[in-house]
């Protein structure tokens, strides 16, 4: 377990997480990293933690560079546990370090840990001084929780962004240049999606916010560290978080005796006819947090789900639920299913878009089995509409 | 009219300009607000928010 040099008396000293397949309900199927940083100045800094589980990991990769106890300052940009999980072991190696957060993220870690630690609140514009280096804060809150900052180091210009800019992914390979790009970036429109979507407009204030400052390298708390594409990954974030839709649809879908998956077929047809991008997804075959990333660029969404006993399929419920929470709106959306008796599904389906912010589409809606001429008029119809 | 502060994430209310997209016109006093509106940015309660100190 090695230490990582970002610049000279700069390291990464994080854990990897290469079992992680699951975070809180979002598919890691690359698993990820938690990026820790260790700066060694007068005063020695430990930038966030990793889980709870990587301590000993973290822990060898610091001991390497210099003696953990020897920590002056800890400083937690984040307090969810991916971040803060081992700073109750780390703050009993480092007895006379000092931990430095937003307000909100004094009172998170106190919720969480219950301990008298030696808290410092840092404001918007608050500097610390390490010696030769210093540290900015800027407060960026709901990006993507109440208490999360970034701090940024003038004299070696690295921004550490904490989840902004994530990717779960795990590798060996610290930097972007020593990676896929296609890969790294695909895991951060992922994460984009699945995270940060919901606070689109606070992402665009911290985009103007970070522009005012001169970095060349950004250091994530998951991921690859981007020192040859900060730019890149700089304009798709101002891209993502513009909510600009390209002329794409995205078909989502169960079914139970395949009537609702032919209608799903018939609607996919229309949108190809049409010269749409298209995504058809079956909820039985994709995870809702990959469907949440083909979403990011998407104008139309459409929904199906067959009536079952009065209702939608509990797999649509979910991925409804899951999109609405994470969905900024703006898009249009459509309907539809197949039904026996009842067909209380797509009017159900459509309350919970139109929740999700979207402008509904007329729906489709067919009893028990679509025959040729009722897909063929699926598909003529809404050709005329798109 | 006063403005209101979300003491969870920092979002300000300002009557002046309503919050469009939640329903609320421009012009509407913090006080005139439905019991049932949340934070446009981080969805808490309308008793979390604090008067703002001009």
């Amino acid at each position: 377990m090695e230490p990582v040099k970002l610049k000279e008396g700069v390291y990464w000293v994080g854990g990897i997480d290469w079992k992680l397949r699951n975070f809180h309900g979002y598919s890691t199927g690359r698993g990820s990293t938690y990026n820790a940083y260790l700066i060694i100045d007068e005063k020695i800094t430990l930038i966030d933690t990793v889980k709870e589980y990587l301590y000993d990991e973290m822990m060898e990769r610091i001991s390497k560079v210099i003696d953990p106890a020897k920590i002056d300052i800890v400083i937690s940009n984040h307090v969810e546990m991916d971040h803060s999980g081992s700073l109750p072991k780390v703050m009993q190696a480092c007895p006379s370090a000092r931990i430095y957060a937003s307000p909100n993220g004094v009172k998170g870690l106190k919720a969480h840990y219950r301990k008298a630690w030696d808290f410092t609140e840092v404001k918007a514009g608050d500097t610390l001084s390490l010696g030769k280096r210093s540290l900015a804060f800027l407060l960026t809150p709901m990006v993507h929780w109440p208490d999360n900052m970034v701090t940024y180091c003038p004299e070696e210009k690295i921004l550490f962004s904490n989840d902004s800019f994530g990717q779960h992914i795990a590798s060996s390979e610290r930097f972007d240049d020593e990676y896929p790009a296609d890969i790294i970036w695909e895991e951060a429109a992922k994460y984009y999606a699945n995270i940060v979507w919901p606070y689109s407009a606070q992402v665009r204030k911290e985009l103007e916010a970070a522009s005012a400052l001169d970095f060349e390298m950004i250091a994530p708390s998951h991921g690859l560290v981007l020192r040859s594409r900060v730019k890149e990954i700089a304009d798709l974030y101002q891209k993502w978080s513009s909510l600009e839709t390209s002329k794409k649809a995205v078909v989502v879908y169960d079914t139970m005796w395949k009537s609702t998956e032919k209608m799903a077929y018939a609607i996919a047809s229309a949108f190809e006819a049409k010269g749409y991008t298209v995504r058809l997804m079956s909820l039985q075959d994709n995870h809702i947090s990959d469907i949440m990333t083909e979403l990011l660029d998407t104008r139309i969404l459409c929904v199906g789900s067959p009536t079952l006993n009065n209702n939608m399929l509990p797999t649509v419920a979910a991925f409804l639920t899951y999109l609405k929470g994470l969905s900024p709106g703006g898009r249009e959306a459509l309907a539809f299913g197949s039904y026996g008796w009842g067909g209380q599904s797509v009017a159900l389906v459509e309350k919970e878009l139109e929740a999700a912010g979207m402008t509904l589409m007329d729906s489709f809606r067919i009893n028990y089995v679509p025959d040729e001429t009722q897909l063929k008029h699926i598909k003529e119809d809404l050709e005329e509409r798109i | 009219m006063k403005k209101y502060r979300c003491t969870i994430c920092g979002y300000i209310y300002d009557p002046a300009q309503g919050d469009p997209d939640g329903g609320i016109e421009p012009g509407t006093a913090f006080e005139a607000i439905p019991e049932d509106w949340v934070c446009p940015v981080c969805g808490v309660s309308k008793d979390m928010f604090e008067e703002v100190e001009e």
